[in-house]
């Protein structure tokens, strides 16, 4: 299905300017070719397709539905939805008021938050495409379940005191947004609309990603890998998820690394645990997350998040080999 | 004259969503008057949760994402 960006990624670095396929300019250009036009293909499509079928869903709806329900079915219901409500990382801050207003648990929320960035329909189909099903539903699974752990552990340790107290004192008004469309025509407009503030907002970590995963896949030897990141070494789950806090990306441009590394023989665990990491714990998020949450909030967080990595990655490390 | 708020925390799309209101009735040549709401505690009394969002006479016409120019133009000239 997916041939055609192989080919043309072929015709370009082979016949077009006449490079030998052993060098490693080649296969790094190869790589960038074949990633750069399949995963921005694959995401004009996905945001356009699934911004005509989902016009309505919305975090004012989110709220909505998790309001009041009980803890068995509104954590489930707050991962899930998290991973498909698209919203702006400039809205966690109403999102989180919202949320907390409406009587949702801090838990139940944070749960949100937590799988928001790391999981999306187009990460996953991206993910898909370049790795395999296999890989995607693994990743979605982990990500699923480290949401509601980390909003369970939130809760277990009832940290609603580190909680900013403005933040209990806010009340919401009654939301009365209009109506969005529901015609053929509003529906294109919207899910064009979807297109172009998506990938407006992140072509640029695709191509960092690509960029990066290129120069992985062309200059680093795999012996390179094996010496330092195999199963043996116990230190390298611990130090991929490391190097993922500082980094920041879109779920979607960390793919093109996680294939590189996969190829190069890179543990799927290892490989995963750095995707999240990279995706879900970054520095802009905690510094807007900071204006509801005290320090200590924000601490916690991170490091259950970077104890959840390190796990997922160990536990997918042991029984995938 | 119409008075819009923009309501945002500051974040690039409600920058933006400002400047194409104001450049849109500078092309009409419609005198608006434009006022960027910051203050979260305001913002959320409007029902916003998904910024920006923007408020015309004190109803909400507008929550999450840059809004459309033809949406603009009808806020304006309407």
């Amino acid at each position: 299905m997916f041939e055609i960006f192989t080919k043309l990624a072929d015709w370009t670095t082979y016949d077009l300017l006449q490079l030998s396929p052993t060098s490693n300019f080649a296969q790094a250009l190869h790589f960038f070719i074949e990633d750069v036009t399949k995963i921005f293909f694959l995401l004009i499509l996905i945001v356009f397709a699934i911004g005509f079928f989902r016009s309505m869903l919305t975090p004012e709806r989110v709220r909505k539905v998790v309001a009041g329900r009980s803890r068995a079915v509104s954590y489930p219901m707050a991962v899930g939805l998290g991973a498909v409500t698209p919203f702006c990382s400039c809205s966690s801050v109403p999102l989180f008021i919202g949320f907390l207003e409406a009587g949702i648990p801090l838990g139940v929320t944070m749960a949100f938050l937590i799988a928001s960035p790391m999981i999306n329909e187009v990460a996953v189909v991206v993910l898909a495409a370049t790795v395999g099903w296999k890989v995607a539903l693994l990743y979605v699974a982990a990500g699923l379940s480290v949401g509601i752990i980390g909003g369970l552990a939130i809760e277990f340790f009832k940290l609603e005191k580190w909680v900013e107290e403005y933040v209990w004192k806010i009340r919401m008004g009654e939301t009365a947004i209009q109506q969005v469309g529901t015609s053929f025509k509003h529906r294109l407009i919207y899910a064009w609309q979807q297109v172009k503030e998506i990938v407006g907002r992140i072509w640029l970590y695709v191509l960092v990603g690509v960029g990066i995963g290129a120069a992985l896949h062309g200059f680093i030897p795999q012996s390179f890998f094996i010496k330092y990141a195999s199963v043996d070494n116990i230190l390298a789950v611990p130090s991929a998820v490391l190097i993922g806090i500082p980094l920041y990306s879109n779920a979607t441009g960390v793919i093109p690394v996680v294939e590189a590394l996969l190829s190069k023989g890179v543990p799927i665990g290892t490989v995963l645990a750095l995707m999240m990491s990279v995706a879900a714990i970054s520095l802009p998020e905690m510094i807007i997350l900071r204006k509801v949450l005290k320090p200590q909030l924000i601490a916690t967080f991170v490091s259950i998040l970077f104890v959840s990595f390190i796990a997922v990655g160990f536990l997918f490390n042991s029984i995938l080999i | 004259m119409k008075h819009f708020k923009i309501l945002g925390s500051g974040c690039k799309n409600c920058t933006n969503t400002a400047d194409l209101i104001e450049q849109k009735a500078k092309e009409l040549g419609i005198e608006v008057e434009i006022e960027k709401v910051t203050d979260i505690a305001i913002i959320m009394g409007y029902g916003v949760m998904s910024t920006p969002g923007v408020v015309i006479d004190e109803n909400v016409i507008h929550a999450g994402g840059i809004p459309t120019p033809q949406n603009i133009e009808k806020w304006i000239t309407s």
